[in-house]
């Protein structure tokens, strides 16, 4: 199939893969973070890590967009949604996310309307649908998802729509890319950047990371190859002792971003003085809230939000695992009492989550693996 | 802190309190740990892991939810906490598609199959032959030949007569197509509201009269696994023909009678260890039942298995997998690896089994795990499915 077979083929994965092993120094390791949740899910999909010889560790960053909502925002959105007449809306990956009390699928089942909706503009179109109702978008992601939120927002205030608003928590992705180079528990050499989140940001904010801490990025696409490509790209830099941010991903990556969609974002919200993470606790100015403008379309607002603060398990470590100093395993629930069907922390329900990855599709001993390959096919 | 939370935490630690050779984890930090002791470490975890999946499973929700009805892994748990309980006894026990019965020295296959897909009529079918075909093939599969269904109709108030007529000639057509007769059934209407237009359940029973005994449980490693064509037709073709995701693709449901297609293989490959049909939960859920069943391992190929452009294509888009999604027409067959070449050219000689491919093959190592070698050339596993991309898709 076109536009997507070119980006797996496996002759160009093995070239891609001799390079980046004869770049390695012998008896250094090197550890790369994907910061995007989009990444990790591919390097899992596709056994991305059979290409990289052994002293090349990845590590799963925090930009999964389902990970980082604290339990406190899940209760908050059910507790809205429980309002009468209110029909929530929100992606599929959220449903199954646990708060304190259980998963948007619980809460349907005790009697909650949350409809799994593809995209914002399909609230506008239950919104229409149903004007006796309060249709409220359960708003999430980071400045990739932010746009459509916001476009969504233009064009029910444009239509004159009085009955749609957003629970927004829409987080940006700086603040957490440095909360964990400020972090002393990990010593990272390089970042595969976030590809969506770049065609809104573009590769400029990326640069104190290369400058200040002297860390090479690479912004990355979400095919295989291209991981493989920005890997190389990253050992090269390394070997050279050059940290720059460059872009792999220049096909649909924009160096200065997309101006419509910042725009769009800045018109409809704006930074929040700061706003909960899950594991990574408070973090200032890292979340978009709705701005004043647009204060009838705002389900904070209109209802009266609890915002409790509900404390991780103690058990959980997804804290550790999205700031990537655990690996998914090495957490002590991981696959036993935390699993993707009954899971306790949010690592572990979306696709995009370091645990729900490596559960779903790397539960293996590579080493294993590996050996069994040499012996030949069973 | 949220008491589900605490009782699956306590229920794990007894489980593995009991199994006491378990070795603490050491604390954080243990990325820095030698990769020889960071690999045994993990083969710890992947160990405890395998023993608690082996355990019994437990609905843990108060309520139904509609990950139960998603043919995965709530889903597998549901039937076997609730329902295997109640009705436990050796003809339910294998779980397989459709039960063997011995009637006064005849054997007898006999399954049943409810029917709810939405919309009611999509591009290549409707409820109606689907409710005929779904238990045709359910017999079909366990070596029976099909021959008599029931047809019970749960209809909502107001719900057109000309609508129920089509679907009732659609079901006439595909029983005649498959050679089997609908000769009971019966009639509810519930008000408006309670039900969405029609929901349709059919029973079947048939006979088998070949001396074999089929079931997933038998595989054994060296066997080779084949489908029957393309897969993941139904279930995309729904789903588009829902109009919820503005995407077209010139597609329609698999959905047909695979009776002659399993006796022309029978006839030419009598040593057959096991079919399914791949429905609900789609080709990924069957290699994890013969997985489990068997407990062997499955290894499959990405680069073998059939999937139409349009299927893929769309599949990228939404970010699903072809291999959870629903066929209505295609079996998945475990043979003995000599015989996986006669096998394939008995399909490839039904029009339905023309693209029949060998996609992978049972073995030994890593049992219960099912691991696919990708088209890129990594592997990875693919596990039962959890959540459900799409509900009601038969």
């Amino acid at each position: 199939m076109r536009f997507v077979d070119e980006f797996r083929d496996a002759d160009k994965a093995h070239a891609l893969a001799a390079k980046i092993a004869a770049l390695c120094e012998p008896g250094r390791q090197y550890k790369l973070m994907e910061v995007c949740g989009g990444h990790t899910h591919t390097i899992y999909k596709h056994g991305l890590e059979d290409y990289l010889p052994e002293s090349i560790t990845l590590v799963h960053g925090p930009g999964c967009p389902v990970c980082v909502i604290p339990m406190g925002r899940v209760d908050d959105a059910i507790h809205l949604a429980s309002q009468p007449d209110v029909i929530m809306t929100s992606f599929g990956d959220m449903m199954r996310v646990p708060g304190s009390g259980g998963s948007f699928f619980d809460a349907n089942a005790e009697g909650t309307n949350i409809r799994m909706v593809y995209s914002p503009l399909d609230s506008l179109k239950l919104a229409r649908q149903n004007p006796g109702k309060q249709v409220v978008f359960m708003a999430i992601g980071f400045e990739t998802t932010a746009p459509s939120t916001a476009m969504t927002m233009i064009r029910a205030a444009a239509e004159g729509l009085k009955n749609f608003s957003v629970f927004c928590n829409h987080v940006t992705i700086v603040p957490a890319i440095k909360a964990i180079l400020d972090s002393p528990d990990l010593r990272l050499d390089g970042f595969i950047g976030p590809g969506h989140v770049s065609t809104v940001i573009g590769c400029r904010p990326y640069e104190f990371i290369a400058r200040d801490y002297g860390k090479p990025v690479v912004v990355a696409g979400f095919e295989p190859l291209d991981i493989l490509q920005s890997i190389y790209m990253l050992m090269l830099q390394l070997s050279q002792g050059r940290s720059e941010v460059e872009n792999q991903y220049a096909r649909v990556v924009p160096w200065d971003g997309n101006i419509v969609a910042l725009k769009a974002i800045g018109q409809t919200m704006e930074l929040r003085p700061y706003f909960e993470w899950r594991g990574l606790g408070f973090i200032s100015h890292s979340a978009l809230q709705v701005r004043e403008k647009y204060a009838a379309m705002d389900a904070e607002r209109l209802f009266q939000v609890p915002g409790v603060r509900v404390a991780d398990p103690k058990a959980c470590q997804c804290g550790e695992v999205l700031k990537g100093v655990l690996k998914p395993w090495e957490c002590k629930v991981f696959g036993t009492a935390c699993t993707p069907e009954t899971p306790i922390g949010t690592c572990m329900v979306s696709p995009e989550g370091a645990c729900a990855a490596y559960y779903n599709f790397g539960r293996m001993n590579r080493s294993r693996v590996a050996e069994a390959a040499q012996v030949g096919r069973p | 802190m949220s008491r589900w939370i605490d009782e699956a935490l306590a229920e794990h630690a007894q489980a593995e309190h009991e199994h006491s050779a378990h070795e603490p984890l050491t604390p954080a930090g243990r990325a820095e740990l030698p990769l020889a002791e960071a690999q045994d470490r993990e083969q710890q975890v992947l160990d405890r892991i395998d023993r608690a999946r082996r355990r019994r499973p437990k609905v843990r929700e108060e309520r139904v939810t509609m990950s139960h009805g998603a043919g995965g892994k709530a889903t597998h748990t549901l039937i076997e906490a609730v329902f295997l309980d109640a009705f436990r006894n050796p003809l339910l026990e294998p779980l397989e598609d459709a039960a063997a019965l011995q009637v006064n020295g005849a054997r007898i296959a006999l399954t049943t199959d409810s029917y709810v897909v939405s919309p009611l009529f999509f591009p290549g079918g409707d409820i109606g032959d689907l409710a005929v075909n779904g238990t045709v093939n359910d017999l079909s599969v366990s070596g029976a030949r099909p021959l008599y269904l029931s047809a019970g109709f749960i209809l909502e108030e107001g719900f057109p007569v000309a609508e129920l007529t089509r679907l009732a000639e659609s079901m006439r057509d595909a029983a005649a197509a498959a050679g089997v007769h609908i000769v009971t059934g019966d009639t509810k209407v519930v008000q408006k509201g309670k039900a969405d237009g029609c929901y349709i359940n059919t029973a079947g029973v048939g006979v088998i009269e070949r001396d074999i005994d089929l079931g997933v449980a038998h595989a054994q490693p060296g066997d080779a696994i084949i489908v029957s064509g393309p897969i993941g037709d139904h279930g995309v073709t729904i789903m588009l023909a829902r109009g919820e995701l503005d995407i077209e693709a010139d597609i329609e449901s698999d959905t047909a009678p695979l009776n002659h297609l399993v006796a022309g293989l029978l006839d030419q490959v009598p040593s057959v260890r096991a079919m399914r049909d791949a429905t609900r939960g789609g080709v990924a859920t069957i290699l994890n039942e013969i997985a489990r069943a068997a407990d062997v391992g499955v290894l499959v190929s990405e680069d073998d298995i059939p999937v139409r452009a349009e299927v893929r294509g769309a599949s990228e888009l939404l970010g699903i997998d072809p291999m959870y999604v629903a066929c209505e027409g295609r079996l998945v067959a475990v043979v003995p690896g000599q015989d996986a070449e006669a096998a394939v050219a008995a399909l490839r000689a039904h029009p339905l089994g023309e693209q029949a491919a060998v996609i992978g093959h049972v073995r030994q190592e890593q049992p219960g795990i099912v691991q696919l070698k990708t088209a890129f050339g990594g592997t990875r596993i693919v596990d039962l499915l959890v959540g459900d991309p799409l509900p009601r898709i038969c």
